[in-house]
């Protein structure tokens, strides 16, 4: 056996300090596009918000533009209250679901979560468009209905209203709730409902009393991402607000980057919008985090479903209703309009086309390259997002670094910058020279990497956790380096999460508004943004042709997803 | 062969001192086993040999050269040697024969080369007939003998392993302990065995060396460390003792209710003062008479104090009748003593064991 050992052992001997492993550089590299992404862009914000446009002099005089105007503190003003609206709204609509789905012997529970996933899916601006549809002043579906059912001359609905536009946000953000509720409730063990059964309590007192309360903190979460949600979305707000004429803290950062542009200005109105996510998720850590709620974090005993007798068609009868209001409703007449030769002429075969879907796949040019660079983007980001963050996962896990944890705080920090103030930190940092990446496709595709960055991390990170060390290990005790490890053992290992990984980054990064409409130019539009400027036009049947054909897409992936992964992906708890 | 030196290796994590200055030298072909419970340091020891922990003092060397030092380490990629992981790290996505193959693969061998030596591996461990199966397939028996045959094919300068056994149900980690010991008296491969376990250590090892809180307290081959434990952690680590005090006063060894004539313990002449003995509890017989005086073996009159049956013999407590020290005493299953009774206990002078430190370390329950 000596001779072979000898040469192996001669052959490699030479080099000595393990500091100069030959992947240093890869993970420099990617560290240094971490700080590229995240660090910079949030600290140009910052700075930009205290500086004099031409001379770069040290000034308050933007954040005295931006607050000192009333107009611009009833948006703030405004803001808040679409957040705590939605919030409520949507803790009404998913908590019940919740619990409903989890706990009780309600029929039809599959149906109903293909629903709440259908939410999820829906971008709220196609939600909000379809809503559009429903209840527009006078020719919205409802009110046509309303007319004919009562005789009276004018309907009752007005989509274009603060109510109205809470609605719309609540009924595409309460699977967020929905989430938060259901994981906490399918860890309540039975035995704690049993004892509260035994001491005589009824089945809605135990409910109440006992159920509710051990899950409020999840529910709280819930309702915290929900109000964040709702603060920080542009695309539903800008189709609603602004034709009912109020604005909201999205739609007046949009304001500031109409001609002349005053990005200073919009970096010190979006300061608020950070500050506050940046606490409400701290609150919700606390909250989450609290201690003595042992059944969320525990392990669930014994299950079983609480009987609801006849109850169990109320329940099943309001589950339908929240299902209408956030999918069937307005994606039947989305699907209408999309098909149509005039939405407006109703459900009728003689109004029957393809002619929509004829005109933007094959007549229209510019609706061509939108659909194709809407996709491109969302793969090239989902790509880049992972590669990214499980690179950093791998060398948080292994420590290759000092202060990898500060690493692993910078992947998931995007977390709290909501996706407007996102966008305006990359124009404050990249949109000059040198790089002047503004309204390139360049510029769409690292804001989209940053903001769904922790999505990729927290998947990668715990795909990483779910892999004994050892396994790398053993592959570098045989003569293999670190690089080999990761090509041999590693990704095969991970394929199968990192391609789940890759569909919950594209999916949001596809139907990206918030942080696209200040990135992009001529010639990277996607089709969030075709979306909203063929709304201005009123182009509806269009507009809705080109949402079907995002919402067909984002289909065939989320169903290859389930393939993949299992049925509830999307719908688990991962932050 | 491979000779391994551990000069001085020490390593802090943090402020915490995981291994205290350790030195070993592991002759060539030798079986060594590092022993000890869990946090003493031998799996960072372990690890450290292997090049995953760099040491924050001292050096390992091997056949001579500095493997690893503060100033800088051989990756382990580089040392020539195989490991066998606690998980035994099967990687899940090859067969067995790509798993065996691997290292074969990564020392350019040619294909025929490697397909036959593997095809002989697989033989060796009694897993020729299960080459294209995926671990998931295998019971957990099965992937512990691909992973002895993946760390061994490659003929290693050295062979790590660390707690293999762990994972196994009793019967077949008695199986694999003499497998293992096969394997080593097959292939002489320079190797280190980290356990918790006294029986996998006494099966397989040449020495052992017993670890406590980052340092070595003894290295002896399995039959020295049982018999002359030096240290009060070692003598109730392997196996259980009695510990009792003496006092030397000239000629003899005084203790409680009884004295031993110095000449009669091994290196008696150079104990002085107090000094604390091993006693183990099979190396004393109990009987209902007083016998014949044999030499320098005393017997004293005890009692009973706590009795309990445990199948293979019986386990006794008795207190001398003039003193109060409480000896643990154990007596073939026939032997059998009321509590309560009196009887006479004999002591073998010879299976006496001095022990030189003072570490505090109470008598095992029994």
């Amino acid at each position: 056996m000596s001779d072979q050992t000898l040469s192996f052992a001669g052959a490699r001997a030479s080099g000595m300090l393990r500091r100069l492993d030959p992947s240093m550089a890869l993970w420099i590299v990617m560290i240094a596009l971490l700080i590229f992404l995240v660090a910079s862009p949030t600290v140009r914000l910052v700075v930009a918000s205290f500086q004099e446009p031409e001379t770069g002099r040290l000034t308050l005089a933007n954040y005295h533009t931006a607050y000192v105007n009333w107009r611009h503190l009833a948006a703030l003003g405004n803001s808040l209250e679409l957040g705590v609206g939605v919030a409520i709204l949507a803790g009404l609509f998913g908590v019940p679901i919740a619990w409903a789905i989890s706990r009780t012997d309600m029929p039809l529970k599959g149906f109903v979560r293909v629903m709440v996933l259908g939410a999820f899916i829906t971008p709220p601006y196609l939600g909000a468009i379809g809503w559009i549809l429903l209840a527009g002043p006078n020719s919205g579906w409802l009110n046509r209905l309303w007319v004919a059912a009562t005789g009276e001359a004018h309907g009752v609905f007005n989509v274009y209203s603060m109510p109205g536009l809470i609605l719309v946000v609540a009924v595409t953000s309460f699977p967020y709730i929905f989430v938060f509720t259901n994981s906490a409730l399918d860890l309540v063990s039975s035995e704690m409902e049993d004892a509260a059964q035994v001491l005589g309590a009824g089945k809605l007192r135990t409910a109440f009393r006992i159920t509710l309360p051990m899950v409020f903190p999840a529910i709280l979460g819930g309702l915290i991402i929900s109000f964040l949600e709702a603060i920080s979305l542009f695309g539903a707000p800008a189709l609603i607000a602004l034709p009912a004429r109020f604005n909201v803290v999205a739609t007046q950062l949009w304001q500031f980057f109409e001609y002349p542009v005053q990005v200073e200005v919009a970096a010190a109105y979006a300061i608020p919008l950070l500050v506050i996510t940046v606490l409400m998720f701290w609150l919700q850590r606390r909250i989450l985090g609290r201690k003595g709620y042992a059944a969320v974090t525990g392990k669930g005993g014994e299950r079983r479903m609480i009987a609801l007798g006849g109850w169990r068609w109320v329940m099943l009868g309001y589950a339908l209703f929240v299902c209408a209001l956030s999918v069937l409703l307005p994606l039947s007449v989305l699907l209408q309009a999309a098909f149509a030769k005039a939405w407006g002429r109703g459900f009728s075969l003689d109004n029957l086309t393809l002619g929509n879907f004829h005109y933007l796949l094959f007549e229209q040019t510019q609706a061509q390259s939108t659909i194709i660079n809407t996709f491109v983007y969302a793969g090239a980001t989902a790509f880049l997002a992972i590669a990214l963050s499980l690179a950093i996962a791998y060398v948080v896990s292994r420590q290759l670094v000092p202060w990898s944890n500060v690493l692993a705080f910078l992947c998931v920090a995007p977390f709290v910058i909501p996706g407007i103030v996102l966008a305006i930190g990359f124009y404050a940092a990249y949109a000059p020279p040198p790089l002047a990446l503004y309204g390139t496709g360049t510029i769409l595709v690292l804001a989209f990497t940053t903001r769904f960055l922790p999505i990729a991390y927290t998947s990668s990170a715990a795909s990483m956790r779910s892999i004994n060390p050892e396994m790398e290990e053993a592959v570098r005790i045989l003569g293999g380096g670190r690089l080999l490890a990761i090509r041999r053992v590693l990704a095969p290992l991970l394929k199968k999460s990192l391609a789940g990984a890759w569909i919950l980054v594209f999916i949001p990064a596809a139907r990206e508004l918030s942080s696209a409409i200040f990135l992009v130019g001529p010639n990277s539009r996607v089709i969030s943004v075709m979306l909203f400027d063929l709304s201005e036009e009123g182009n509806f049947e269009v507009l809705a042709a080109l949402g079907t054909i995002l919402l067909v897409v984002t289909l065939i992936i989320a169903a290859i997803g389930f393939r993949i992964i299992g049925r509830d992906f999307m719908l688990r708890r991962s932050v | 062969m491979t000779k391994l030196v551990l000069r001085g290796v020490e390593r802090r994590f943090g402020s915490t001192l995981a291994v205290a200055g350790l030195d070993l030298d592991i002759r060539p072909g030798e079986f060594v086993s590092l022993l000890g419970p869990s946090g003493c340091g031998k799996t960072t020891t372990l690890r450290m040999i292997a090049g995953f922990i760099d040491p924050t003092a001292g050096t390992i060397e091997m056949d001579g050269k500095v493997l690893s030092s503060p100033a800088g380490s051989l990756p382990p990629e580089r040392r020539d040697m195989s490991m066998i992981f606690q998980s035994y790290a099967i990687w899940p996505n090859m067969t067995v024969e790509q798993n065996v193959a691997f290292g074969l693969e990564l020392r350019r061998i040619s294909a025929d080369e490697v397909r036959r030596r593997v095809r002989e591996m697989l033989e060796v461990v009694h897993m020729g007939h299960l080459a294209g199966r995926y671990p998931a397939e295998l019971s957990g028996g099965q992937q512990q003998r691909v992973a002895l045959a993946r760390a061994i094919v490659i003929k290693p300068s050295v062979l790590l392993l660390d707690e293999p056994l762990s994972n196994l149900d009793a019967n077949l980690r008695e199986e694999m302990r003499f497998e293992i010991k096969r394997l080593h008296d097959e292939f002489r491969i320079t190797t280190v065995y980290v356990t918790h376990d006294q029986a996998e250590a006494m099966v397989t090892s040449d020495r052992i060396a017993v670890m406590n809180q980052g340092r070595i307290e003894q290295v002896d081959d399995p039959h020295t460390l049982y018999t002359r434990p030096r240290t009060r952690f070692v003598a109730g680590f392997i196996g259980r003792s009695n510990f009792i005090d003496g006092t030397c006063n000239g000629a003899e060894i005084a203790f409680d209710a009884f004295a031993v004539a110095r000449a009669a313990i091994v290196d008696g002449a150079a104990l002085a003062g107090k000094v604390t003995f091993s006693v183990r509890p099979q190396s004393m017989r109990l009987a209902r008479t007083p016998g014949p005086p044999a030499g320098n073996r005393p017997q004293v009159e005890v009692r009973i104090v706590e009795r309990a049956y445990l199948g293979e013999f019986w386990d006794y407590v008795v207190v001398p009748a003039a003193g109060r020290t409480r000896l643990r005493v154990t007596t073939p299953p026939l032997e059998v003593y009321q509590k309560g009774e009196t009887a006479w206990l004999q002591l073998d002078p010879e299976q006496m064991t001095p022990i030189t430190d003072g570490a505090t370390v109470t008598t095992p329950p029994g």
